[in-house]
């Protein structure tokens, strides 16, 4: 299946690049992986759990960065093998656009392909996750490097050191 | 008033007290002592290379008693096809190796490539995890006309594409040429038969049994035919002699085709066992059953009606492309070709008939015969375009039948096969009584009144059943005898037990088959009963699919029985001082003819088998006989359907109003069964034509495997069914005049159903000539909105 969509990150560009290329945010923004080693020179190793309609599954899986175009474009692939549950793979093309202000925009296209149990038992279900998937994905990275969304501005005065996000605050 | 006992009488089936108690007894209720299980390891990609199967960690795990690959079936057999089709040119069909566990490439989701054999089910599921292998994914042959081009990946690396074969059959080229080019008309139409899942209430099960004291196996298996099943694992598969390999297949909750196939799980198990010298088991998940059952129809058909100013049809031709997934199953090659193009002509008269079939390997699971097989794909056809072809020519459907219909008998088609008998003006004549057709405008104006389209649909069928003369289907290519065998087994006080090689798995022969033997000697049916599903007690026949156990076996029956009567009336005669030439059988006693001398069954019965006063110098003490029937023809039920339908044009929700079905299955044994089968058979064709559907992505993943994504019917999708089998013209070939009853209804109903929703379509001012099945909401939705 085929997604895509646009996200306004609140953060300079290269903020945004570097979060995508650190372990540690790939970590805190795959929803449901529990571990994620190694480099985006060799790639990552990742442990994701997750529950797809009826199939509950740990995947073991691997994701590897490409077309490396600092700091505008990339791409993301992976592929995670669950087992008994079946196997996903998908790539992601991200690009990153300056757009002034401090403002980045994220454009991204995925394709994702699931096999074996996960297609027979979640073919109804699987486009709906995978979107999900993406959505909180991509929000995940958003919130890790600008904080979260919904303090209004007078509030975020007042807790200025707490509103930025965890990511923005180490390297800023 | 109806019989009660015998011929005709609609006897309540004696099975159904075991299966509606929980009584009955499958081949999962079988375990044995030592009993090992077994987890198949299949492939998730559609195709692929096999790069290494690590089985390290598996092997160490608790409870393993050995793991298989592919490499250790390097020295055994392949999964053998029962027929070889020869193509337009002459040439055999291709016909690659089908290893047990797959070997070098997977070439479906659900391919085997290894297996767990442990002590516990739970254990075995474990190890099955801890297996690593490393499968390249490769491209994968899918859409059945994409994997014929050139460069398509091919399912097969030793073959050259992925044709099996290109068939040509019927009336030749200039016959055929020439019809069309004097037509005043040719209706011309595209369509699908759906690929489906049978879906029987059991799924596949194999228990393999090896005792190493006398070097015999034992597999325990839901097989239609275990006979069948010996006779293709020992010899073809794994070298086991016949009388080394015995085949049971107890009670078995439905089959629909897809039990009639030998299967790599039942090689394997038997092959495990004897390894392992212990018991091995494997029972199929539902999910499993979706990947690794043979599917059923999965054509892509263009069909040509060439007709004459007056309306008569002279030429039909045919272009199927039909699917055999990525290895031929047993019957695969016969179904699209011999089951199909000889059923081309139907009900009708057309002088010039051609089929053309190209049979086409792609990765997906084996297609095989499934409820009709190949004759509900050439109906659907034909009364298709037949229909459409009244609609463009503006006359009644079935006026345009009648006026087509073969009338003579025997009737030579020109597709080889010859109609025996049969009167479809007669079934045609029922069913417009059933259906109350003067009362359809009333009833239309009805469904109007509350915003919905009213259709009624009417087809006819034509099948062969009998399967069949061997003489005949051994110059078609089918690598064995089609003929079947009953022993007849007199016990000394009277009771008989009947070993048939027919099966029972839902058809009622314990039931029916008594009624036959009764009637012929005058018994009750309380002291007879049928043996079936076990090679070690019944004779060597050949099972049961394509409608043939009454017309086979049952034929058998009827000469094993009346071996009986002459026997018998050999010894009543010794017994009555008279000669057997004047001992006549009546309501179990013989008597000699025009006296009041006479003994009963049971004397004659305890004298062949306590031979103190008995012509030993004559005839030999005991009373069993053996007969073999070899049908000398096909038999020809045929038929006409109606069905009615509603439609909502909010939302393309179609139901079914009325559906009535008028057969013509020569005479009926049992008339309640054979109206179970016909309410089953159009079930499932109502399921075909309405709700289900197996679909593949474009890359061979399998994504209505499950009953969430894939619709089988329920009661409330079906309407009240009207049913008869009054119109008889018996079968002229056969002993009891019989044709077969098990699969009309799955022919009969789909091109009814469809032509019923076109109707209701056109009538509400929606120009629609054709909805591919399954005809859901969602597609009749879209053809309303052009």
């Amino acid at each position: 299946m085929h997604m895509s969509d646009t996200r306004q990150i609140k953060a300079p560009r290269d903020v945004v690049w570097a979060a995508i290329l650190d372990p540690e945010v790939l970590k805190a923004c795959v929803p449901g992986c529990t571990e994620m080693s190694g480099t985006p020179e060799d790639g990552f190793e990742a442990i994701v759990v997750q529950k797809v309609g009826p199939v509950k599954a740990t995947f073991k899986g691997i994701v590897a960065l490409s077309n490396r175009n600092e700091p505008e474009s990339l791409t993301l692939s992976g592929e995670g093998k669950g087992g008994a549950a079946g196997f996903a793979k998908g790539g992601a093309d991200v690009t990153l656009t300056d757009k002034g202000d401090g403002v980045t925009e994220l454009h991204y296209e995925v394709d994702a392909k699931v096999g074996g149990k996960l297609a027979q038992l979640g073919s109804r279900i699987i486009d709906g996750f995978a979107k999900k998937m993406a959505d909180q994905f991509f929000g995940n990275l958003q919130e890790a490097v600008e904080g979260p969304k919904e303090e209004g501005e007078a509030e975020e005065a007042a807790v200025d050191g707490k509103k930025k996000g965890w990511f923005k605050r180490m390297v800023s | 008033m109806p019989k009660d006992h015998g011929i005709g009488a609609p006897q309540k089936r004696r099975e159904d007290v075991r299966f509606l108690t929980g009584t009955g007894k499958y081949t999962d209720d079988i375990n044995v002592y030592g009993q090992t299980y077994c987890v198949f390891v299949r492939s998730d990609v559609a195709h692929g290379r096999i790069i290494s199967i690590d089985t390290a960690e598996a092997e160490a795990m608790p409870g393993v008693v050995r793991i298989f690959t592919g490499k250790d079936f390097e020295d055994v057999g392949g999964v053998p096809c029962g027929w070889l089709v020869t193509d337009r040119n002459g040439e055999p069909m291709k016909e690659p190796r089908h290893p047990v566990l797959a070997q070098g490439k997977v070439r479906h989701v659900g391919d085997p490539y290894a297996a767990v054999v442990a002590d516990t089910l739970q254990e075995a599921r474990d190890a099955a995890e801890a297996i690593v292998a490393d499968i390249e994914e490769l491209d994968a042959a899918v859409n059945m006309k994409a994997a014929l081009e050139p460069g398509a990946p091919r399912v097969h690396d030793d073959l050259s594409d992925n044709l099996c074969y290109d068939w040509l059959f019927g009336s030749d080229q200039d016959a055929i040429d020439k019809a069309f080019s004097e037509a005043a008309h040719v209706t011309t139409l595209e369509l699908v038969n759906n690929r489906l899942v049978a879906n029987p209430m059991e799924p596949r099960v194999a228990l393999g049994e090896y005792a190493r004291a006398n070097d015999e196996s034992t597999l325990y298996t839901t097989s239609q035919n275990p006979h069948v099943i010996r006779l293709l694992m020992g010899a073809f598969v794994l070298g086991i002699p016949e009388h080394k390999l015995r085949v049971v297949a107890p009670d078995v909750g439905g089959g629909f085709g897809t039990k009639i196939f030998h299967y790599a799980e039942e090689a394997f198990v038997t092959f495990a066992s004897r390894k392992i010298n212990r018991p091995v088991k494997w029972t199929s998940t539902r999910s499993e059953a979706f990947m690794s059952d043979a599917h059923g129809r999965d054509h892509v058909s263009k069909i040509e009606l060439a007709l004459d100013g007056d309306n008569n049809f002279i030429g039909l031709r045919t272009d199927t492309y039909a699917n055999m997934g990525a290895y031929l199953s047993t019957f695969a090659s016969c179904t699209p070709t011999w089951l199909h193009g000889t059923l081309m002509a139907g009900n009708y008269k057309t002088p010039a008939v051609q089929v053309n079939v190209k049979a086409v390997f792609t990765n997906t699971v084996p297609v095989d015969a499934y409820r009709g097989a190949g004759r509900p794909e050439a109906t659907y056809q034909l009364e298709r375009v037949v229909d459409k072809a009244a609609r463009e020519l503006g006359v009644d459907p079935i006026a345009l039948r009648r006026q087509n219909f073969i009338t003579e008998f025997p009737y030579a088609t020109p597709v080889a096969v010859e109609y025996d008998t049969g009167d479809y003006g007669a079934t045609m004549d029922k069913l417009e009584e059933m259906i109350d057709r003067p009362g359809f405008a009333a009833r239309r104006e009805e469904s109007k009144a509350r915003g919905m389209l009213r259709g009624l649909g009417v087809n006819c069928y034509i099948e062969a059943c009998g399967i069949a003369p061997s003489n005949l289907v051994g110059q078609l290519g089918a690598r064995a005898g089609l003929y079947d065998a009953a022993t007849v087994r007199v016990n000394a006080t009277g009771s008989i037990s009947v070993m048939v090689g027919a099966h029972s798995h839902g058809q009622g022969h314990e039931t029916a088959f008594p009624q036959v033997v009764a009637e012929m000697l005058g018994i009750d049916e309380s002291m007879i009963d049928i043996v079936h599903g076990d090679t070690s007690r019944i004779p060597f026949g050949m099972g049961t699919y394509g409608s043939r156990s009454l017309a086979v076996c049952g034929s058998a029956m009827v000469r094993a029985t009346e071996k009986i009567i002459n026997k018998a009336k050999k010894i009543a005669g010794h017994l009555l001082e008279a000669s057997d030439a004047d001992i006549e059988l009546k309501d179990g006693q013989f008597t000699v003819a025009g006296t009041d001398k006479s003994v009963a069954w049971g004397d004659v019965t305890l004298a062949a088998y306590v031979p103190h006063n008995y012509p030993l110098e004559d005839i030999e003490p005991g009373l069993e006989e053996t007969a073999f029937y070899d049908p000398s023809n096909f038999t020809y039920p045929s038929g006409a359907y109606a069905c009615e339908v509603e439609l909502d044009p909010e939302t393309g929700r179609v139901t079914i109003e009325r559906f009535a079905a008028a057969d013509d299955f020569g005479n009926v044994i049992n008339p309640m069964i054979v109206t179970g089968q016909v309410h089953g058979g159009i079930a499932q064709g109502v399921g075909q034509a309405l709700m289900e559907s197996c679909i593949y992505d474009e890359d061979g993943q399998l994504i209505s495997a499950s009953y969430m994504d894939y619709a089988m019917p329920r009661a409330e999708d079906m309407p009240f069914f009207q049913v008869d089998h009054s119109c008889v013209t018996p079968c002229t070939h056969n002993p009891l005049g019989v044709k077969g009853c098990g699969e009309a209804g799955a022919i009969g109903s789909p091109p009814a159903v469809v032509n019923a929703v076109l109707d209701a379509l056109n009538s509400g001012g929606h120009s629609v000539d054709h909805i591919d099945m399954p005809v859901s909401p969602h597609r009749v939705w879209q053809a309303m909105q052009g």
